[in-house]
Formats: C-alpha cells, sequence, structure tokens
C-alpha cells in the first residue's frame, strides 16, 4: 500500500479505535498510532533518499490519485517533496513528544487525546496534499480541535483565547477558500498543483489571487499584522497544545505559503515580494521587542515564535534557493525548538504553578533535567552554532545577503540585529528562571522530570542537535526542490 | 390513456390517497390510539419516500401543466425523507398530543402542495401548491396548544405569507401580462430585461424571499421558529425551506434565465444582507429555537450564492447543500426537541454541560453545529463548498469575501454553544434524557448523514448527473 495513504489510515484509525475503547486506555492507543506514525515517516524519509540518489528527479514522488468528486474535479492527490517529507518527520516527531508531555492528562482524557491526534492528521493531511481542496479540507480539520483544546483544557484567559485564535484562523482560511476558488475558475477548473503550477496565468491575474493565499496562508504563521492570536493563543493552551501550536500549526502556514502562493504564483511573488520583506522585518524586530518587556515564561516564548516566524517569511520574501531553503530549515529548527521550549515550560509551571519571571529561580538545582533542557533549547533559539536554530537562521542571512539592493540589505542587517535581542531575553529568562537564589521554599520540595517527560524532551533534544551537526542532507533534500521554484522565481527578473 | 402514463404523478397521488384514508379514518374514528397514528403515518412516509427510488419517471401530464423528470423526483423524496425524520423526532411530542391525527393530516397536505409546486410547470399551479404548502404549516404552527405564543406563531405566518403570496401574484400577474401565457417554460424566450420584467421580477423575488426568510423579509422568522411546537419548527427550516429553493432555483433557470444578469443583482445584494443579518442576529440569542433560526436565515445567503452558477450546477449544488443541511438541521433541532420535551428548558444556558450530562445527543448537537458552521468532515463544509465553487461562475469577488468571512462570523457563535456544552458547568445540570427509539434512530440517521454523505464523493456526481 501507498507509505501516504497509510500516514493518513493511520490516525484515522487510531481515533475510531479510541471512541469505542475505555477512557483509561485511549492515551495508549493514540501514543501507539503516533509511534507508528513516526516509523512510517522514517521509513518515508528513508526511500524517498533511496529514490532521489537512484536520481529519480521528479518534481513529487510516490504519487496517488483517487478520484473524490468528479464534478468539480477534486481529487485525493498526494504526493511529498523534499520540503513534504521534511515538514511530516517535524509533525510526527512533535506528535509523539506532545502526547507523552501530557501522558498525566486526566481531564477528559479520551477527548483530550483524540484532539491531539485530529491534529495530527489535520497537519498530516496538509503536508501531503497536492489538491487545493484537500488541503483546505485538512487545515480546516484542526480549527475546532485547536478551539476546544485551549478553551476546556488551556490555563488564563482561555476563552477569549481561543476564540481570538480559531476566528483569525477562520479568517485566514477563508481567504485561502476565495483564493482557491479564483484560481479554480482561472485554470479552466483545476484544483490540482501539479496542473497549475504548469499554467502560465496572466499576471493581472496572480496578483490578484496572491495576496489573498499569502495572507490567508500568512495568518497561520503569524505574518505582521496579524499575528495577535499568537501569543494569547500559545499562552493559554495547554503544554501539548502549545507544542502542536507552535510545532506544526504555524507551519501549515509557512509550508501554505510556498506551496500554494510562491510557487503557484510566482509573478505574484515577485509582486509582493516587497511588501512580504517589509511585513516579516516588522515582525523580527518587533517580535523581538516585545518579548524583552514580557514576564510570563510562556509568553516570553509565543512572542518570540512572532520573532522567528519572521524569519520564514523573509526568507519567501528573498525569492532566491538559498533563502528558500533556509526558510523551511528554520520551519522545521523552530518547530521542533519551541516544542521542547514549551513542553519545558509546561514541566517547570505543572511543578512550580507560576509562570512569572519573577517569582521563579534557582530552579537549576532544583530540577537539574528540565534546567538543563531550557537552557539548551534557550541557546538553540538565540542560533548557538551546534544547534538547529544556527544552520537555518544562517541559511536564510546568507540567503538574503545575495540580493542586490539596499531595500534587502536593510532588511537583513535589521533582522540580523534581531538576533542581539533575543540573546538578551533567552539570557534574561534563563538566569532568573534557572540561576539565582531559590525564591520560594516550596520549590525545594519539586521533583525533577518524570519518565514520560525525560523521553518526550530528548527525542526532540536530539533532532536538535542532528539538524545543528549534521544539516546537510536536510538541507540539500531540501534545496533539490527549492532549486526549481527559485529559478522559476528569479526568471521573471530577467 | 395508459396507467403508466400517470406514473410521473405518483407521488403525489400516493399522498392523496394518504391523506384522503386518514380523513375516513378520522371520520369514522376507527383508530383511536395516537401511537397507531404515529406508526401508520411513518410507514405511509416511508412509504413515499421509497416511491423515489422506484425509476425515474419523466413525462409532463395534463397538456404540460405538470412535469416531472428524475432531478425532480430525487427533490420530492428528499423533501419527504425530511418529513419522515420530522415525524420520528416528535415521536414524544405527537404521542401525548389531542389532535395528532389532525397533524398528520395538515403536515401531509402541506407535503403535497410543495411536490406540485416542483412540478408545476404552470405558474398557477405553482401559485396553488406554494399556497397549499403555507396555509396548513400556519395551522400546524398554533399546535401548541398550552402555549399562548403558539396562536401568535401562527397568527403571524398566516400574515406573513399571505402578504408575500400578495407580492408574488402581483410579479406574476405582470409577467403574464407581458408574455400572455402562464407556462413557465414558455417565459424562457419571451422575457428581456426591460423596466416592467424587472419590476416583477423584484416583486416575485419578494415574495420567494419571505417564504425563504430573505432578510429584509425575515421578521417572521424567529417568532414563528420560537412560538411553533419544534416539530413544526424543524419542517419550516428544513421542508418549507428547501422546496421553495428548490422551486426558486427551477424558476430563475426555467422561467427567467435570460433575465440572469438582473437576478444575479437581486441575489447579490439579498444574500450578503441575509448572510450578515442572519449571523449578527444569530449571536445575540439566548433562546436556542430563536438561535437556530437566525443560524437558518444565514444559511439561506448561501444558498442565494451558489444559484449563480451555471444552469446545471446551482441547482445541483443547492439540492446538495439542502440534503446536507436537512442531516444538520434535523439533528439540533431533534435534539433540542427531546431536550424540550423532557424538561421543557429551551435557553442556550440551559445546555451548559450538556456534554456531560448527555454524552451521546451533546455529541449529535456538536456534530450538527460543525455541520452548519461547514467544518470538516462533516457534509455541511462540501454543502458550502459546493455553493462556493458553484458560485463562482457568475458571483462578483466581493460577493465571495463576504459570504467567506461570514463563515467566521457564524463559527464565532457554533463554536460557543459547543464550548457551553462542552466544558462549562451547570448549577442545575439538564436531567439525563431518554429518547424513545423511533427518535433515537431518526438522529442517528441524520449523524450518519452528517460524517458520511460530504466524504465519499458519490452522491454529488449523481445528483450532477440527474440535473443534466
Amino acid at each position: 500500500m501507498n507509505l501516504l495513504v497509510l500516514l493518513i489510515i493511520i490516525p484515522v484509525v487510531a481515533l475510531l479505535i479510541s471512541v469505542f475503547i475505555n477512557a483509561e486506555k485511549v492515551k495508549s492507543v493514540i501514543l501507539f498510532g503516533a509511534v507508528a506514525e513516526l516509523i512510517l515517516c522514517f521509513e518515508l524519509l528513508r526511500e524517498f533518499m533511496l529514490e532521489r540518489a537512484a536520481g529519480n528527479n521528479a518534481p513529487y514522488l510516490f504519487e496517488i490519485v483517487y478520484p473524490w468528486f468528479k464534478t468539480w474535479n477534486i481529487n485525493f492527490h498526494a504526493g511529498v517533496d523534499g520540503i513534504s517529507v521534511s515538514m511530516l518527520l517535524l509533525t510526527s516527531l512533535v506528535t509523539v513528544a506532545a502526547i507523552l508531555v501530557s501522558w498525566k492528562v486526566d481531564e477528559k482524557p479520551r477527548e483530550f487525546f483524540m484532539m491531539l491526534m485530529l491534529l495530527t492528521l489535520g497537519a498530516i493531511g496538509f503536508f501531503i496534499s497536492m489538491d487545493l481542496i484537500m488541503a483546505f479540507f485538512f487545515l480546516e480539520l484542526s480549527v475546532i480541535p485547536k478551539f476546544l483544546l485551549i478553551a476546556h483544557w488551556g490555563s488564563g484567559r482561555k476563552v477569549y483565547s481561543a476564540t481570538k485564535l480559531a476566528l483569525m484562523l477562520m479568517a485566514g482560511s477563508s481567504l485561502i477558500l476565495v483564493g482557491t476558488l479564483l484560481l479554480f475558475s482561472k485554470s479552466n477548473g483545476s484544483f490540482d498543483i501539479t496542473v497549475l503550477q504548469s499554467l502560465h496565468l496572466d499576471g493581472e491575474t496572480q496578483r490578484l489571487i496572491f495576496p489573498l493565499m499569502f495572507l490567508g496562508f500568512g495568518v497561520f504563521t503569524a505574518l505582521f499584522p496579524f499575528h495577535i492570536w499568537v501569543p494569547d493563543g500559545h499562552s493559554s493552551a495547554p503544554t501539548a497544545g502549545s507544542m502542536f501550536l507552535a510545532g506544526i500549526s504555524m507551519k501549515l502556514g509557512g509550508y501554505g505559503c510556498i506551496r500554494f502562493a510562491a510557487i503557484l504564483l510566482p509573478e505574484g511573488t515577485q509582486y509582493y515580494s516587497t511588501a512580504i520583506i517589509l511585513l516579516s522585518t516588522i515582525a523580527i524586530v518587533y517580535g523581538a521587542f516585545a518579548t524583552l518587556m514580557q514576564k510570563d515564561i510562556k509568553y516570553i516564548n509565543a512572542y518570540s515564535s512572532v520573532s522567528h516566524c519572521g524569519f520564514v517569511l523573509l526568507g519567501i520574501g528573498m525569492l532566491n534557493q538559498t533563502a528558500l531553503t533556509g526558510a523551511v530549515l528554520q520551519m522545521i529548527s523552530h518547530g521542533l525548538m519551541t516544542a521542547l521550549f514549551f513542553g519545558s515550560i509546561g514541566m517547570i509551571y505543572s511543578r512550580a504553578h507560576s509562570r512569572d519571571v519573577r517569582e521563579l529561580g534557582g530552579l537549576l538545582k532544583i530540577m537539574p533535567f528540565i534546567g538543563s533542557i531550557y537552557i539548551i533549547v534557550g541557546l538553540c533559539s538565540l542560533g548557538l552554532p551546534g544547534l538547529s536554530g544556527f544552520v537555518s537562521e544562517m541559511t536564510i542571512f546568507m540567503g538574503a545577503w545575495q540580493m542586490p539592493g539596499t531595500f534587502h540589505k536593510v532588511a537583513t542587517i535589521l533582522a540580523c540585529a534581531s538576533i542581539v535581542v533575543t540573546a538578551v531575553y533567552i539570557l534574561q529568562a534563563v538566569a532568573k528562571v534557572m540561576l539565582g537564589p531559590v525564591k520560594d521554599s516550596h520549590f525545594l520540595t519539586l521533583t525533577d522530570a518524570t519518565w514520560y517527560e525525560r523521553s518526550a524532551s530528548w527525542m526532540l533534544m536530539l533532532a536538535i542537535i542532528i539538524m545543528g551537526v549534521l544539516p546537510m542532507w536536510l538541507a540539500q533534500m531540501i534545496s533539490h526542490d527549492t532549486a526549481p521554484m527559485a529559478v522559476k522565481l528569479l526568471t521573471l527578473n530577467s | 390513456m395508459n396507467i403508466s402514463d400517470w406514473l410521473p404523478l405518483r407521488f403525489e397521488i400516493a399522498l392523496a390517497v394518504f391523506i384522503l384514508l386518514q380523513l375516513v379514518i378520522k371520520i369514522f374514528d376507527i383508530i383511536r390510539n395516537n401511537e397507531t397514528w404515529l406508526h401508520l403515518n411513518i410507514a405511509l412516509t416511508f412509504l413515499i419516500v421509497l416511491l423515489g427510488f422506484t425509476g425515474n419517471d419523466t413525462g409532463s401530464l395534463f397538456g404540460g401543466m405538470f412535469v416531472s423528470t428524475s432531478f425532480i423526483n430525487i427533490e420530492k423524496t428528499i423533501l419527504a425523507f425530511a418529513t419522515l425524520l420530522v415525524l420520528m423526532q416528535s415521536y414524544n411530542w405527537l404521542k401525548h398530543h389531542q389532535h395528532t391525527p389532525e397533524f398528520f393530516i395538515l403536515l401531509l397536505t402541506a407535503l403535497l402542495g410543495m411536490f406540485l409546486m416542483l412540478s408545476s410547470n404552470n405558474i398557477l399551479l405553482f401559485y396553488l401548491g406554494l399556497e397549499m404548502a403555507t396555509i396548513p404549516v400556519a395551522a400546524l404552527a398554533n399546535f401548541d396548544l398550552d402555549k399562548q405564543r403558539s396562536p401568535e406563531a401562527g397568527m403571524k405566518m398566516i400574515l406573513s405569507s399571505a402578504f408575500s403570496s400578495g407580492m408574488l401574484l402581483f410579479g406574476i400577474s405582470i409577467f403574464y401580462g407581458i408574455t400572455g401565457t402562464l407556462t413557465l417554460s414558455s417565459w424562457q424566450e419571451m422575457l428581456r430585461p426591460g423596466g416592467l420584467e424587472v419590476l416583477a421580477l423584484i416583486f416575485i423575488m419578494a415574495g420567494f424571499g419571505f417564504k425563504i426568510s430573505l432578510v429584509p423579509f425575515h421578521l417572521w422568522t424567529a417568532d414563528v421558529y420560537e412560538g411553533s411546537p419544534v416539530a413544526i419548527t424543524a419542517f419550516l427550516s428544513v421542508v418549507s425551506k428547501g422546496a421553495v429553493s428548490f422551486a426558486l432555483a427551477r424558476f430563475l433557470f426555467n422561467g427567467v434565465i435570460m433575465m440572469q444578469e438582473v437576478w444575479i443583482e437581486i441575489l447579490f445584494l439579498l444574500s450578503i444582507v441575509t448572510m450578515t443579518v442572519g449571523n449578527l442576529f444569530a449571536i445575540r440569542q439566548t433562546n436556542i429555537k430563536r438561535f437556530l433560526a437566525f443560524s437558518t436565515v444565514a444559511q439561506a445567503g448561501y444558498i442565494l450564492l451558489g444559484l449563480a452558477g451555471d444552469p446545471v450546477n446551482a441547482p445541483t449544488s443547492v439540492v446538495y447543500f439542502i440534503l446536507v443541511y436537512l442531516f444538520s438541521n434535523l439533528a439540533a433541532l431533534g435534539v433540542v426537541e427531546a431536550v424540550l420535551f423532557a424538561t421543557s428548558k429551551e435557553d442556550l444556558d440551559d445546555y451548559k454541560g450538556f456534554y456531560n450530562s448527555n454524552k451521546k445527543l451533546a455529541i449529535v448537537l456538536m456534530l450538527a453545529l460543525f455541520s452548519l458552521a461547514g467544518i470538516p468532515p462533516t457534509a455541511g463544509f462540501f454543502g458550502k463548498l459546493f455553493l462556493f465553487t458553484s458560485g463562482i461562475h457568475s458571483a462578483s469577488l466581493v460577493w465571495l469575501l463576504f459570504a467567506s468571512l461570514n463563515l467566521v462570523v457564524s463559527l464565532y457563535y457554533y463554536m460557543r454553544l459547543v464550548r457551553m456544552m462542552f466544558s462549562e458547568n451547570n448549577e442545575q445540570p439538564l436531567a439525563s434524557i431518554q429518547s424513545p427509539m423511533l427518535s433515537r434512530i431518526a438522529l442517528i440517521v441524520c449523524s450518519i448523514g452528517i460524517l458520511f454523505t460530504g466524504i465519499f464523493g458519490g452522491l454529488y456526481d449523481f445528483l450532477h448527473q440527474l440535473a443534466k
């Protein structure tokens, strides 16, 4: 059976089983499904690399088409390239980690774990979609789980945050819907991206549709000024929810911007690239400075996500292969890093019952494992060489610097400079939370990470280190597929 | 004349026979037990539904006044099916009502009227069908005898429908004056956009607007839906609305297709106002029946978007949407009916913590709300999607943007109710509710419909084949 179909079937089966079994056993079933999904993703990676090594240079591998609605020419059309494979790996890794971290959730456990699986299903389906309607279907699938995860299992102003998040994401997808339909009508009735890619839509059409698609997906990936759902949503969500939101959900937007906006509509991308760079630079700088002011460690990471996702959009806006590759690498790196970050914050919060940097202190001595994780992931966030953050950000800067013109240079310098601010807020947070005196005597009684928390952390941390130390295989796999689109984008220049 | 020539009329003949039969039974007082009446009627309605699957007899009768195609047959089957579900859901209420036989007779008469309306190629027959479909329902709206709001609902319904029929007739009379014929299909060639024609069209659209409660002709909707018994609310919001939407599609594409550029503009204005007002008012409601009333008002706006398609896809997408909407709305109202009968509570706040006390009913209601909001994988997603895809044919970008952003607004209030049911605590939680077997079956059918009619794609293609 086709691996991609199996990737869809496993979560569905796990969900169906979870409906009928005892609520206590649900988490085991879901974890089992997620691990199976992870193994399958590694198998997919292996087969994909073998195919590519054997010289199969087709843009999409393992393609499979089932007709769905013949009248409208809507198909279940799945296929992967290097970008999708790496996103699938990220998704399945974060899923397993998120399930492990929430092992002790006992409030409506059945519903909780089913929601997590539903989110994974949506993301996996989205990443393998080659049909716009199929992609839209999977994208929308995760609206309700996100909403309920935050509104029910969240903390703080959870209802407000959940509603804000769901409505903004829905508004984004409604723009995508209109863009998709316009593409359909301008392309003589096709939703298939291979067909749409080979079409040469005229410039005017592209300039009309591009903003709809890009803004729509931009909402998902915290495009300034549509980032306002990010801090509240991430902070109010339960730990697994934040890991999902930041680790996977925001990547749906970045992936969508590349796959369904930039590649399908190169002239539109070209036309709006100045605006993209401008908005993403604002997001990077503004996000970094906004983080400086935060007192809640979850808000610190949420705002820094705005800044880091700005790099993804910056990479797209620079229109060259290196920057595009960097954008994809940044998505993976940020996904892993921020998932682990939120994971460790969740572990701290579940023990200390506080997320305020002014109340926490000296936790490294009390819980050395969690503390080390927090510090390592912080270093990754500020771009320490040897960890994944350095690789991806460096690639983006290198790509961005290649672009001629003062505007691009200034944007690159500003983005680079924001790294300094990142270092300030990360080191501040580490110093206040992990080091220094223990501010509350009850902290002394707290315990370190449990087995499930440790295994989740190790998984993500290994991935971060592997990506930091051995980035070339990944970069090559991705750049193989960013090359043609960069060529397409650049030929428009001449 | 051969007996098989009458086959296109089989739905109507069967219904008329059933109605007369029940009248006779009632007059001679043969059946006294409400439950027997109920079973009899559920069986009879089921027979009508089955008739829809007995071959597709196309043809015309009475000199072309009455036409039938396989597409019209499907529409009739859908309406009969919805009526069947309504009857099954109202089992408890009907069992204890003192005028149950009259209820069935009136309800089936309304259904007969709709069938005649759908099949008519003559505008007077159409008008008669429409009236026959409305007046019995107005009487039925009055059927909650102990409630003061119920007669009020009946009265409002009869007045507004009389008013709208007047508008419709006025428009029709102008068209008759222009063309000199009452045959719908011959209007097709004769009517071209012109001052008088546009005026007549506006009157006719206003008449239709009242029947499917488009803004600004929606003012009766919430009061009638709230005051009527839930069974009638369900019948009005699904069967009546569905029938008139089908009829509107037929009228637009068979009668006045040459005036498309005019009616597209009318549809555009009505659609965006309907969606926006319906959604904004739904946010403010505290009574679940009024809440659903405004949500159905908003849904009608999307139906109009679907009508902006080509002559094949527009009716198809509308029929498909109504089928999906039937499952969703009947599932929602079925739960409301069960709750109302068991606890006589109908405020939105009463549904807080509903998931904790009545898990299965809450899940059905949630599915229904997701489907109404158009969230995948429910069928509502596909229903809306195809209205949009159909509408892209001639709808403007502004219209599409308005419609898709309205989805966001509607998501807000549907999700709010879902969250209330799922995660809020209630000081006086609803008691655990036991529904009768048939009502449960109806809810299961609705849930299956919500989950599977969309994701398995063949249905739309099938309808599309029929519409060609």
